[in-house]
Protein backbone atom coordinates (compact mmCIF):
# COMPACT_ATOMS: atom_id res chain seq x y z
CA UNK A 1 0.00 0.00 0.00
CA UNK A 2 1.19 3.35 -0.70
CA UNK A 3 1.61 6.19 1.80
CA UNK A 4 -1.28 7.96 -0.07
CA UNK A 5 -3.95 5.13 0.44
CA UNK A 6 -2.91 3.84 4.14
CA UNK A 7 -3.95 7.80 5.03
CA UNK A 8 -6.88 6.99 3.20
CA UNK A 9 -7.84 4.24 5.00
CA UNK A 10 -7.01 5.91 8.36
CA UNK A 11 -9.43 8.04 7.04
CA UNK A 12 -11.79 5.47 6.45
CA UNK A 13 -11.32 4.19 10.43
CA UNK A 14 -12.19 7.60 11.49
CA UNK A 15 -15.04 8.46 9.38
CA UNK A 16 -16.47 5.06 10.15
CA UNK A 17 -16.09 5.65 13.82
CA UNK A 18 -17.88 8.41 13.28
CA UNK A 19 -20.82 6.72 11.99
CA UNK A 20 -20.57 3.73 14.20
CA UNK A 21 -20.33 6.38 16.91
CA UNK A 22 -23.64 7.10 16.25
CA UNK A 23 -25.18 3.60 15.66
CA UNK A 24 -23.31 2.10 18.67
CA UNK A 25 -25.00 4.38 21.16
CA UNK A 26 -28.59 3.93 19.31
CA UNK A 27 -27.64 -0.29 19.77
CA UNK A 28 -26.79 0.35 23.26
CA UNK A 29 -29.89 2.32 24.45
CA UNK A 30 -32.02 -0.38 22.00
CA UNK A 31 -30.68 -3.14 23.17
CA UNK A 32 -30.70 -1.67 26.97
CA UNK A 33 -35.05 -1.26 26.50
CA UNK A 34 -35.44 -4.72 24.40
CA UNK A 35 -33.58 -6.71 27.35
CA UNK A 36 -36.11 -5.18 29.73
CA UNK A 37 -38.81 -7.29 27.73
CA UNK A 38 -37.26 -10.60 27.85
CA UNK A 39 -34.88 -11.32 24.41
CA UNK A 40 -37.09 -13.27 22.05
CA UNK A 41 -37.47 -13.43 18.47
CA UNK A 42 -40.70 -12.38 18.71
CA UNK A 43 -39.92 -9.66 20.32
CA UNK A 44 -36.53 -8.27 17.98
CA UNK A 45 -38.32 -9.15 14.59
CA UNK A 46 -41.66 -7.93 16.03
CA UNK A 47 -39.43 -4.30 15.78
CA UNK A 48 -37.55 -4.80 12.71
CA UNK A 49 -39.44 -6.94 10.16
CA UNK A 50 -41.00 -4.67 7.36
CA UNK A 51 -39.68 -1.34 8.98
CA UNK A 52 -37.67 0.95 6.42
CA UNK A 53 -36.41 2.75 9.05
CA UNK A 54 -35.03 -0.04 11.30
CA UNK A 55 -33.82 -1.99 7.61
CA UNK A 56 -31.89 1.28 7.03
CA UNK A 57 -30.14 1.72 10.22
CA UNK A 58 -28.75 -1.55 10.27
CA UNK A 59 -27.57 -1.67 6.97
CA UNK A 60 -25.95 1.45 7.72
CA UNK A 61 -24.35 0.16 11.13
CA UNK A 62 -23.30 -3.10 8.73
CA UNK A 63 -21.52 -1.19 6.37
CA UNK A 64 -19.50 0.86 8.93
CA UNK A 65 -18.57 -1.88 10.86
CA UNK A 66 -17.37 -3.99 7.75
CA UNK A 67 -15.04 -0.59 7.19
CA UNK A 68 -13.86 -0.06 10.69
CA UNK A 69 -13.10 -3.83 12.32
CA UNK A 70 -10.95 -4.91 9.35
CA UNK A 71 -8.88 -1.54 8.96
CA UNK A 72 -8.57 -1.95 12.90
CA UNK A 73 -7.59 -5.43 12.99
CA UNK A 74 -5.25 -4.61 10.01
CA UNK A 75 -2.78 -2.43 12.20
CA UNK A 76 -3.25 -4.81 15.15
CA UNK A 77 -2.20 -7.72 13.27
CA UNK A 78 1.12 -5.22 11.73
CA UNK A 79 2.33 -4.06 15.20
CA UNK A 80 1.62 -7.21 17.22
CA UNK A 81 2.04 -10.37 14.91
CA UNK A 82 4.29 -9.00 12.23
CA UNK A 83 1.40 -9.41 9.42
CA UNK A 84 2.47 -6.74 6.78
CA UNK A 85 2.62 -6.21 3.33
CA UNK A 86 0.32 -6.78 0.09
CA UNK A 87 -0.81 -10.23 1.14
CA UNK A 88 -2.15 -9.07 4.41
CA UNK A 89 -3.89 -6.44 3.06
CA UNK A 90 -5.07 -8.07 0.64
CA UNK A 91 -7.15 -10.37 3.52
CA UNK A 92 -8.02 -8.17 5.62
CA UNK A 93 -9.97 -6.45 2.57
CA UNK A 94 -11.25 -10.29 1.81
CA UNK A 95 -12.16 -10.12 5.63
CA UNK A 96 -14.28 -6.99 5.39
CA UNK A 97 -15.89 -8.39 2.06
CA UNK A 98 -16.88 -10.91 4.34
CA UNK A 99 -18.10 -9.28 7.20
CA UNK A 100 -20.26 -7.07 5.11
CA UNK A 101 -21.63 -10.53 3.96
CA UNK A 102 -22.17 -12.03 6.78
CA UNK A 103 -23.87 -8.55 8.15
CA UNK A 104 -26.16 -8.23 4.83
CA UNK A 105 -27.51 -11.49 5.55
CA UNK A 106 -28.36 -10.62 9.12
CA UNK A 107 -30.08 -7.46 8.00
CA UNK A 108 -31.99 -9.84 5.72
CA UNK A 109 -33.05 -11.67 8.27
CA UNK A 110 -34.59 -9.66 10.25
CA UNK A 111 -36.04 -7.61 7.77
CA UNK A 112 -37.94 -9.51 5.56
CA UNK B 1 18.22 -2.22 21.14
CA UNK B 2 16.57 -1.87 24.63
CA UNK B 3 13.29 -2.10 25.25
CA UNK B 4 11.74 0.36 27.48
CA UNK B 5 10.04 -1.22 30.48
CA UNK B 6 6.71 -1.84 31.81
CA UNK B 7 7.60 1.20 34.42
CA UNK B 8 7.42 3.19 31.28
CA UNK B 9 3.82 2.68 30.38
CA UNK B 10 2.04 3.08 34.26
CA UNK B 11 0.52 6.40 32.88
CA UNK B 12 -3.62 6.36 32.31
CA UNK B 13 -4.10 6.94 28.94
CA UNK B 14 -1.43 4.42 28.27
CA UNK B 15 -4.10 1.77 29.66
CA UNK B 16 -6.81 3.76 27.75
CA UNK B 17 -5.40 2.20 24.37
CA UNK B 18 -4.95 -1.23 25.67
CA UNK B 19 -8.65 -1.49 27.07
CA UNK B 20 -9.55 0.10 23.60
CA UNK B 21 -7.71 -2.26 21.16
CA UNK B 22 -8.42 -5.47 23.43
CA UNK B 23 -11.99 -4.44 23.44
CA UNK B 24 -11.79 -3.53 19.99
CA UNK B 25 -10.50 -7.42 18.88
CA UNK B 26 -12.88 -9.34 20.89
CA UNK B 27 -16.09 -7.36 19.58
CA UNK B 28 -14.30 -8.04 15.83
CA UNK B 29 -14.06 -12.12 16.94
CA UNK B 30 -18.05 -12.19 18.81
CA UNK B 31 -19.47 -9.61 15.63
CA UNK B 32 -19.48 -12.91 12.65
CA UNK B 33 -20.95 -15.11 15.66
CA UNK B 34 -23.25 -11.93 16.13
CA UNK B 35 -24.72 -11.78 12.47
CA UNK B 36 -24.55 -15.58 12.02
CA UNK B 37 -27.36 -15.76 15.39
CA UNK B 38 -29.22 -13.39 13.77
CA UNK B 39 -29.37 -15.24 10.64
CA UNK B 40 -31.06 -18.00 12.31
CA UNK B 41 -34.25 -15.34 11.74
CA UNK B 42 -34.10 -16.53 8.01
CA UNK B 43 -35.43 -19.64 8.19
CA UNK B 44 -37.97 -18.45 10.80
CA UNK B 45 -39.16 -16.98 13.65
CA UNK B 46 -38.63 -20.37 15.48
CA UNK B 47 -35.56 -20.89 14.61
CA UNK B 48 -34.22 -17.43 16.37
CA UNK B 49 -35.96 -18.34 19.31
CA UNK B 50 -34.42 -21.90 19.68
CA UNK B 51 -31.47 -20.31 19.84
CA UNK B 52 -32.06 -17.31 22.03
CA UNK B 53 -33.88 -19.82 24.82
CA UNK B 54 -30.08 -20.95 25.20
CA UNK B 55 -28.98 -17.41 25.66
CA UNK B 56 -30.85 -17.80 29.23
CA UNK B 57 -28.26 -19.55 30.95
CA UNK B 58 -26.17 -17.65 33.28
CA UNK B 59 -22.59 -18.12 31.81
CA UNK B 60 -24.15 -17.11 28.26
CA UNK B 61 -26.21 -13.85 30.40
CA UNK B 62 -23.01 -12.98 31.64
CA UNK B 63 -20.54 -13.06 28.51
CA UNK B 64 -23.51 -10.86 27.08
CA UNK B 65 -23.07 -8.53 29.65
CA UNK B 66 -18.99 -8.32 29.15
CA UNK B 67 -20.02 -7.95 25.30
CA UNK B 68 -22.15 -4.95 26.12
CA UNK B 69 -19.47 -3.58 28.38
CA UNK B 70 -17.06 -4.31 25.63
CA UNK B 71 -18.96 -2.40 23.41
CA UNK B 72 -19.51 0.88 25.82
CA UNK B 73 -15.74 0.86 26.39
CA UNK B 74 -14.72 0.37 22.66
CA UNK B 75 -17.37 3.43 21.94
CA UNK B 76 -16.77 5.61 24.80
CA UNK B 77 -12.86 5.17 24.23
CA UNK B 78 -13.26 5.86 20.50
CA UNK B 79 -15.68 8.96 21.17
CA UNK B 80 -12.24 10.22 23.31
CA UNK B 81 -9.80 9.34 20.40
CA UNK B 82 -12.06 11.26 17.93
CA UNK B 83 -12.07 14.41 20.10
CA UNK B 84 -8.53 14.72 20.84
CA UNK B 85 -7.99 14.22 17.06
CA UNK B 86 -10.28 16.29 15.70
CA UNK B 87 -10.64 19.11 17.79
CA UNK B 88 -7.30 19.31 19.16
CA UNK B 89 -5.49 18.56 22.80
CA UNK B 90 -6.13 19.97 25.63
CA UNK B 91 -3.56 19.24 28.31
CA UNK B 92 -5.79 19.69 31.24
CA UNK B 93 -9.05 18.25 30.10
CA UNK B 94 -7.31 14.36 29.48
CA UNK B 95 -7.82 12.93 32.66
CA UNK B 96 -11.46 14.29 32.89
CA UNK B 97 -11.91 12.53 29.47
CA UNK B 98 -10.44 9.25 31.02
CA UNK B 99 -12.87 9.74 33.45
CA UNK B 100 -15.94 10.43 31.71
CA UNK B 101 -14.89 7.62 28.99
CA UNK B 102 -14.38 5.17 31.79
CA UNK B 103 -17.84 5.85 33.60
CA UNK B 104 -19.79 5.92 30.99
CA UNK B 105 -18.56 2.39 30.19
CA UNK B 106 -19.36 1.13 33.13
CA UNK B 107 -22.73 3.01 33.15
CA UNK B 108 -24.15 1.21 29.91
CA UNK B 109 -22.86 -2.25 31.01
CA UNK B 110 -24.83 -1.71 34.72
CA UNK B 111 -27.62 -0.52 32.59
CA UNK B 112 -27.64 -3.35 30.29
CA UNK B 113 -26.88 -5.77 33.39
CA UNK B 114 -29.55 -4.55 35.72
CA UNK B 115 -32.26 -5.20 33.03
CA UNK B 116 -31.58 -8.23 31.96
CA UNK B 117 -31.21 -9.54 35.60
CA UNK C 1 24.48 -8.95 49.23
CA UNK C 2 22.72 -5.56 50.28
CA UNK C 3 25.20 -2.06 50.01
CA UNK C 4 25.99 -0.41 53.63
CA UNK C 5 23.86 2.60 54.01
CA UNK C 6 26.14 5.09 52.52
CA UNK C 7 26.07 3.33 49.24
CA UNK C 8 24.41 2.61 46.36
CA UNK C 9 23.73 -0.92 44.70
CA UNK C 10 23.74 0.27 40.75
CA UNK C 11 23.41 -1.97 37.82
CA UNK C 12 24.88 -0.37 34.57
CA UNK C 13 24.53 -1.56 31.10
CA UNK C 14 27.65 -3.07 29.16
CA UNK C 15 28.59 -4.02 25.95
CA UNK C 16 25.92 -3.93 22.72
CA UNK C 17 22.91 -5.93 22.18
CA UNK C 18 24.06 -8.92 23.56
CA UNK C 19 25.92 -7.44 26.69
CA UNK C 20 24.77 -7.96 30.41
CA UNK C 21 24.29 -5.49 33.42
CA UNK C 22 27.06 -4.94 35.87
CA UNK C 23 27.00 -4.19 39.29
CA UNK C 24 28.51 -1.19 41.34
CA UNK C 25 28.61 0.36 44.28
CA UNK C 26 28.48 4.10 44.35
CA UNK C 27 28.67 6.55 47.86
CA UNK C 28 25.84 8.06 48.06
CA UNK C 29 25.92 11.62 48.20
CA UNK C 30 23.42 14.69 49.04
CA UNK C 31 21.79 16.02 45.76
CA UNK C 32 23.40 13.50 43.86
CA UNK C 33 22.19 12.92 39.61
CA UNK C 34 22.11 10.03 38.03
CA UNK C 35 25.03 11.68 35.57
CA UNK C 36 27.13 12.04 39.00
CA UNK C 37 26.56 8.15 39.51
CA UNK C 38 27.76 7.44 36.08
CA UNK C 39 30.82 9.87 36.29
CA UNK C 40 31.71 8.67 39.44
CA UNK C 41 31.79 5.10 38.32
CA UNK C 42 33.78 6.26 35.04
CA UNK C 43 36.40 7.93 36.85
CA UNK C 44 36.80 5.63 40.00
CA UNK C 45 35.95 1.97 38.92
CA UNK C 46 36.18 1.50 35.57
CA UNK C 47 37.18 3.54 32.98
CA UNK C 48 36.50 1.55 29.99
CA UNK C 49 32.91 3.06 30.48
CA UNK C 50 31.22 4.90 27.99
CA UNK C 51 28.64 7.06 27.99
CA UNK C 52 27.33 10.78 26.49
CA UNK C 53 26.76 13.95 27.93
CA UNK C 54 27.91 17.55 27.42
CA UNK C 55 26.34 20.52 29.65
CA UNK C 56 25.16 18.13 32.41
CA UNK C 57 22.72 21.08 33.07
CA UNK C 58 19.68 20.27 31.65
CA UNK C 59 20.03 22.05 28.18
CA UNK C 60 21.45 19.67 25.31
CA UNK C 61 19.73 16.50 26.07
CA UNK C 62 23.20 13.90 25.54
CA UNK C 63 22.82 12.40 28.57
CA UNK C 64 19.52 10.72 28.07
CA UNK C 65 19.84 7.22 29.33
CA UNK C 66 17.09 4.57 30.80
CA UNK C 67 16.74 4.56 34.67
CA UNK C 68 14.85 2.01 36.00
CA UNK C 69 13.19 1.36 33.01
CA UNK C 70 11.93 4.96 32.20
CA UNK C 71 13.81 7.25 29.43
CA UNK C 72 15.63 10.33 31.39
CA UNK C 73 17.86 13.05 31.38
CA UNK C 74 20.19 11.54 33.73
CA UNK C 75 21.69 15.69 34.55
CA UNK C 76 18.55 16.70 35.79
CA UNK C 77 17.25 13.15 37.63
CA UNK C 78 18.21 13.10 41.78
CA UNK C 79 18.93 9.46 42.42
CA UNK C 80 16.40 9.96 45.82
CA UNK C 81 13.56 10.33 43.21
CA UNK C 82 14.33 7.15 41.03
CA UNK C 83 15.88 4.89 44.07
CA UNK C 84 13.22 4.13 46.83
CA UNK C 85 15.72 1.29 47.67
CA UNK C 86 18.91 0.93 47.63
CA UNK C 87 18.99 -0.28 43.78
CA UNK C 88 19.22 1.67 39.99
CA UNK C 89 19.36 0.29 37.17
CA UNK C 90 20.87 2.77 34.10
CA UNK C 91 20.95 1.22 30.37
CA UNK C 92 21.17 3.07 26.87
CA UNK C 93 17.94 4.39 25.99
CA UNK C 94 15.17 2.10 24.22
CA UNK C 95 14.82 1.98 20.80
CA UNK C 96 18.03 3.03 19.33
CA UNK C 97 20.61 0.43 18.26
CA UNK C 98 23.45 0.23 21.35
CA UNK C 99 27.18 1.10 20.14
CA UNK C 100 28.25 0.09 23.53
CA UNK C 101 27.27 0.36 26.68
CA UNK C 102 25.45 3.62 27.74
CA UNK C 103 25.88 4.80 23.87
CA UNK C 104 23.17 4.03 21.86
CA UNK C 105 23.54 4.70 17.49
CA UNK C 106 21.31 8.38 16.98
CA UNK C 107 21.21 8.18 13.02
CA UNK C 108 17.94 6.86 13.11
CA UNK C 109 16.52 9.10 15.04
CA UNK C 110 17.73 11.60 12.81
CA UNK C 111 17.72 10.33 9.40
CA UNK C 112 13.51 9.98 10.45
CA UNK C 113 13.55 13.81 11.33
CA UNK C 114 14.80 14.26 7.84
CA UNK C 115 12.73 11.59 6.41
CA UNK C 116 9.44 13.52 7.48
CA UNK C 117 10.47 16.83 6.14
CA UNK C 118 11.71 18.58 9.13
CA UNK C 119 13.62 21.33 7.35
CA UNK C 120 12.63 24.49 6.63
CA UNK C 121 12.44 25.14 2.90
CA UNK C 122 12.13 29.30 2.21
CA UNK C 123 9.41 30.79 0.23
CA UNK C 124 11.72 33.73 -0.32
CA UNK C 125 15.13 35.34 -0.10
CA UNK C 126 16.98 37.87 1.18
CA UNK C 127 16.19 40.44 -1.79
CA UNK C 128 11.95 40.73 -0.30
CA UNK C 129 10.94 42.45 2.83
CA UNK C 130 11.35 40.54 6.14
CA UNK C 131 8.19 38.33 6.80
CA UNK C 132 5.72 39.78 9.75
CA UNK C 133 4.19 36.85 11.54
CA UNK C 134 2.40 37.81 14.36
CA UNK C 135 3.49 35.95 17.15
CA UNK C 136 0.23 36.18 19.20
CA UNK C 137 -0.92 34.03 15.36
CA UNK C 138 -3.11 30.47 16.33
CA UNK C 139 -0.11 29.41 13.94
CA UNK C 140 2.44 30.89 15.50
CA UNK C 141 1.45 30.36 18.76
CA UNK C 142 1.04 26.54 17.88
CA UNK C 143 4.40 26.52 16.37
CA UNK C 144 6.11 27.84 19.98
CA UNK C 145 4.05 25.52 21.80
CA UNK C 146 6.26 22.85 19.72
CA UNK C 147 9.35 24.37 18.68
CA UNK C 148 11.57 24.04 22.10
CA UNK C 149 13.00 20.38 21.04
CA UNK C 150 16.00 20.07 21.15
CA UNK C 151 16.03 16.54 20.06
CA UNK C 152 17.15 14.13 22.93
CA UNK C 153 15.27 11.18 22.15
CA UNK C 154 14.03 10.73 25.08
CA UNK C 155 10.11 10.66 23.89
CA UNK C 156 11.17 7.92 20.72
CA UNK C 157 12.80 6.10 23.41
CA UNK C 158 9.33 5.70 25.38
CA UNK C 159 7.00 5.51 22.55
CA UNK C 160 5.81 1.88 21.87
CA UNK C 161 4.91 2.33 18.44
CA UNK C 162 8.31 3.02 17.60
CA UNK C 163 9.25 -0.42 19.28
CA UNK C 164 6.14 -1.92 17.48
CA UNK C 165 6.82 -0.31 13.83
CA UNK C 166 10.72 0.15 12.93
CA UNK C 167 9.52 2.40 10.25
CA UNK C 168 7.73 4.81 12.52
CA UNK C 169 8.90 8.19 12.50
CA UNK C 170 8.35 8.71 16.03
CA UNK C 171 7.30 11.52 18.34
CA UNK C 172 10.05 13.89 17.51
CA UNK C 173 10.37 13.98 13.91
CA UNK C 174 6.19 14.54 13.82
CA UNK C 175 6.72 17.32 16.53
CA UNK C 176 9.15 19.26 14.13
CA UNK C 177 7.70 18.90 10.99
CA UNK C 178 4.22 19.93 12.76
CA UNK C 179 5.98 23.14 13.82
CA UNK C 180 7.28 23.57 9.88
CA UNK C 181 3.42 23.04 9.00
CA UNK C 182 2.56 25.65 11.13
CA UNK C 183 5.11 28.25 10.05
CA UNK C 184 3.33 30.34 7.12
CA UNK C 185 6.88 31.21 5.58
CA UNK C 186 7.48 27.42 4.53
CA UNK C 187 7.27 26.56 1.26
CA UNK C 188 7.00 22.87 1.54
CA UNK C 189 3.59 22.23 2.78
CA UNK C 190 2.39 19.60 0.38
CA UNK C 191 5.43 17.69 0.21
CA UNK C 192 5.80 17.77 4.30
CA UNK C 193 2.35 16.49 4.44
CA UNK C 194 3.04 13.87 2.02
CA UNK C 195 6.24 12.52 4.18
CA UNK C 196 4.49 12.64 7.52
CA UNK C 197 1.35 10.13 5.68
CA UNK C 198 0.69 6.59 6.37
CA UNK C 199 2.15 3.54 8.24
CA UNK C 200 5.06 4.81 8.93
CA UNK C 201 3.79 8.50 9.80
CA UNK C 202 1.60 10.48 12.03
CA UNK C 203 -1.30 8.25 11.23
CA UNK C 204 0.45 5.06 13.17
CA UNK C 205 0.30 7.37 16.45
CA UNK C 206 -2.17 6.11 19.13
CA UNK C 207 -2.38 8.56 21.47
CA UNK C 208 -0.80 6.55 24.13
CA UNK C 209 1.26 10.26 25.08
CA UNK C 210 4.17 8.12 26.37
CA UNK C 211 6.15 10.91 24.67
CA UNK C 212 4.25 13.79 26.50
CA UNK C 213 4.75 11.85 29.55
CA UNK C 214 8.42 11.99 29.25
CA UNK C 215 9.36 14.98 27.55
CA UNK C 216 12.05 16.95 29.93
CA UNK C 217 10.85 20.17 27.84
CA UNK C 218 7.69 19.45 28.74
CA UNK C 219 6.08 19.37 25.00
CA UNK C 220 3.54 17.41 23.42
CA UNK C 221 4.09 15.72 20.51
CA UNK C 222 1.03 14.21 21.11
CA UNK C 223 -1.02 17.00 20.46
CA UNK C 224 1.51 18.06 17.47
CA UNK C 225 0.90 14.68 15.60
CA UNK C 226 -2.87 15.04 16.11
CA UNK C 227 -2.73 18.57 14.82
CA UNK C 228 -0.88 16.81 11.81
CA UNK C 229 -3.97 13.95 11.34
CA UNK C 230 -6.20 17.32 11.09
CA UNK C 231 -3.92 18.61 8.50
CA UNK C 232 -3.73 15.08 5.94
CA UNK C 233 -7.49 14.92 6.65
CA UNK C 234 -8.23 18.21 5.03
CA UNK C 235 -5.85 17.81 2.64
CA UNK C 236 -7.15 14.28 1.54
CA UNK C 237 -10.48 16.00 1.94
CA UNK C 238 -9.83 18.63 -0.66
CA UNK C 239 -7.80 16.18 -3.19
CA UNK C 240 -4.89 17.61 -2.44
CA UNK C 241 -3.22 14.40 -0.64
Amino acid sequence: MSTRSEARAWLAQRLSAAVLAVCVLVHLVTLIVAVRHGLSAEAILGRTRGSVAWTAFYSVFVVAVAVHAPLGLRVVAAEWLGWRGIVANFAWLVAGIALLGLGARAVLAVAL
Amino acid sequence: MMHSGWANRGHAAFWAFVVHRVSGVLLAVFLPLHFLALSQALADAGALDAFLVWTHHPLVEASEIAVVFLLAAHFTGGLRLLLIEFLGWRGEAQKAMLAAAGGGAVFFALMFALNLI
Amino acid sequence: MPAPENQLEVRVWRGGAEGGYQTFQVPRLASQTVLDVVTWIQRHLDASLAYRFACRVGMCGSCAMSVNGVARWTCRTHVEKVCDGERMDIAPLANLPIIRDLVTDMSAFFDKWARAKGQFVPSSTRKDPFALVPPDSRARAAVDAAIECIGCGVCYASCEVVAWNRDYLGPAALNRAWTLVRDVRDAAHSERLAAVSGDAGCHACHTHTSCTERCPKHLSPTASIAGLKRATALAMLKGAL
